[in-house]
């Protein structure tokens, strides 16, 4: 189910030129916020949770599961290259499970690590802030990467679906309607999180056993169907 | 053409044109401002999916419906509660929804030019009598009137809410004009933002990111730390790092000089002096936007 030639095209496509820089930039302003409240505040376990919280996970996290997850194949469909790769004697599963690794590695590395470094740097793992808020990270990363995988498989406007949902479901409507919440996968992963921090700092809308379901099932039923939906795939022409 | 000539060009009656029977155009030639406005209206069009497919108009026209449905829904409350205010001011609004006015940007300003660059259209553009400043301009133009277009739709409707319920028609009117002029400098600021960064790249959908990027993480980033400044005790701090971010730029624009509250922690929008620190930010990012526009095109397709 994975095959070392697709996964090294796609490392090329995401982490090549202009794609890298944004992936590389929004750490470092995690990295360099971090290091001003420090500065500002000094430690405090609070703050590093309101900063980790709504600006890494909220933020961060989501953006750059849409740029991988939907990186890694939305280009190749739009301008039709994908026909090479879909002509190879590989079968469509392979593909998008092999892109979906990569995508998840490439979103974890980008997202989980300096998550732990701002973490680190904010109150030096108080209450086990910054391991809880990797972890979440890291579960975080897996859903939205397979989630925007399949969005690139199914619509031309990947990119904009993906940061609609991201920035106006999880954080406008999530605000405003409770049960919205139960619906996101930011909540899904503060449950895996809030189970690992010391404390209240860290809290959830749902409960662990649901999100650890629902986390499950939507990488599963994602993957499966972006592999339906590429067995079938039709190249559209340019609108 | 195909004819080969000696290696020592004669000149004069060797060469020659030859008629092979074309018509010749003599109709009007319209020129260059012509082509310039032709290219703004079919931009502006553009930029709501008129004359593009089905699929096209789809998000455009969402987002606008979005911008203008919450105006909607507050008029009518202040309607039916005889509120002598509006819940939320004219100058506010934008700040409110700068979410989907961001979305709006992400999505149209790659629309607008990514593709030109992606099919190698400009080179094309150039062979009319338009010129890069032309181009720009037109583009420019297009996408901030469209902005204004969604940013100002819902103040009109409130405006006009707020005239029928019997509101303070001088009032409303003062205000309603300080809301317009806030819009302009938020849709002049963003379009540039939003179509220097989508003439970098001729790939839509990673122009649609950058440009969200840019616009949302700058926000989110500027907002916490402001947030945190001011619960430390450091509230001379906040007007300062709201420079950072497009967002707050017009935030404080619109509370130091346009009698809008701001949206800032603790509601300390910026002095005087500040403001006009923020003023000239603005003036000076539209500008730059502009020239780096111009830079871009200078070399673009040769």
């Amino acid at each position: 189910m994975y095959d070392p030639t697709v996964a090294r095209l796609t490392y090329r496509a995401l982490l090549g030129r202009r794609r890298a820089l944004i992936l590389g930039a929004l750490p470092l302003l995690l990295i360099v916020i971090s290091v001003a409240v420090r500065a500002l505040t000094g430690a405090d376990d609070q703050t590093a949770s309101d900063v980790l919280g709504g600006f890494a996970l909220a933020t961060m996290v989501p953006i750059i599961g849409v740029i991988a997850g939907t990186g890694a194949i939305g280009p190749e469909i739009d301008d039709g290259s994908v026909v090479y790769l879909l002509s190879k004697p590989l079968k469509r599963p392979t593909i998008i499970v092999t892109k979906l690794i990569v995508a998840i590695a490439v979103t974890m590395v980008f997202s989980a690590v300096p998550t732990l470094i701002a973490g680190l740097i904010l109150n030096g793992n108080g209450q086990q802030v910054a391991v809880a808020y990797t972890v979440a990270a890291l579960v975080s990363s897996i859903a939205y990467s397979a989630l925007f995988l399949l969005l690139g498989t199914v619509s031309r406007h990947a990119v904009v679906f993906g940061l609609v949902y991201a920035l106006v479901w999880e954080a406008l409507f999530g605000t405003l309607v409770p049960g919205a919440r139960t619906l996101s996968v930011q909540q899904w992963s503060l449950a895996v999180a809030h189970k690992i921090a010391d404390g209240p700092l860290v809290t959830s809308d749902v409960g662990l056993p649901t999100a650890t379901v629902l986390l499950v099932a939507v990488t599963v039923l994602a993957t499966w169907y972006a592999g339906q939906k590429l067995r079938s795939l039709t190249l559209a022409g340019e609108e | 053409m195909a004819v080969e000539h000696p290696p020592a060009m004669p000149t004069g009656d060797q060469s020659r044109i030859h008629d092979i029977g074309y018509r010749g155009y003599d109709g009007p030639r319209l020129g260059r401002s012509y082509a310039r406005r032709s290219l703004y209206s079919q931009s502006l069009r553009g930029a709501y999916g008129l004359g593009r497919s089905v699929k096209s108009k789809v998000l455009p026209m969402l987002l606008f419906a979005v911008m203008c449905v919450p105006a909607a829904i507050m008029v009518a409350v202040a309607v039916v509660t005889k509120a002598h205010e509006l819940p939320v001011s004219y100058t506010r609004y934008a700040i409110v929804t700068q979410a989907v006015i961001s979305l709006y940007v992400a999505s149209q300003a790659p629309q607008a030019v990514s593709r030109d660059l992606r099919f190698k259209t400009v080179p094309l553009y150039f062979s009319r009598p338009i010129e890069t400043a032309d181009y720009v301009r037109a583009k420019f133009a297009a996408l901030a009137s469209a902005l204004f277009i969604l940013t100002g739709a819902p103040l009109l409707v409130m405006y006009v809410g707020a005239l029928l319920s019997k509101m303070d028609f001088a009032h409303q009117t003062k205000e309603f004009a300080q809301g317009l002029v806030s819009v302009a400098l938020l849709s002049l600021l963003f379009a540039g933002i939003g179509l220097v960064i989508a003439a970098f790249t001729p790939r839509r959908g990673f122009g649609i990111a950058a440009v969200i990027a840019v616009l949302t993480i700058s926000y989110g980033a500027v907002s916490t730390l402001q947030a945190i400044a001011d619960t430390q005790g450091s509230s001379s701090a906040v007007p300062w790092i709201g420079l950072f971010s497009p967002v707050t730029l017009i935030d404080g624009v619109q509370s130091a000089f346009l009698g809008g509250s701001s949206a800032y922690p603790g509601g300390t929008g910026p002095s005087g002096g500040q403001g006009v620190v923020h003023v000239l930010f603005v003036l000076g990012l539209i500008a730059a936007c502009y020239g780096l526009l111009i830079r871009r095109y200078r070399k673009v397709g040769l």
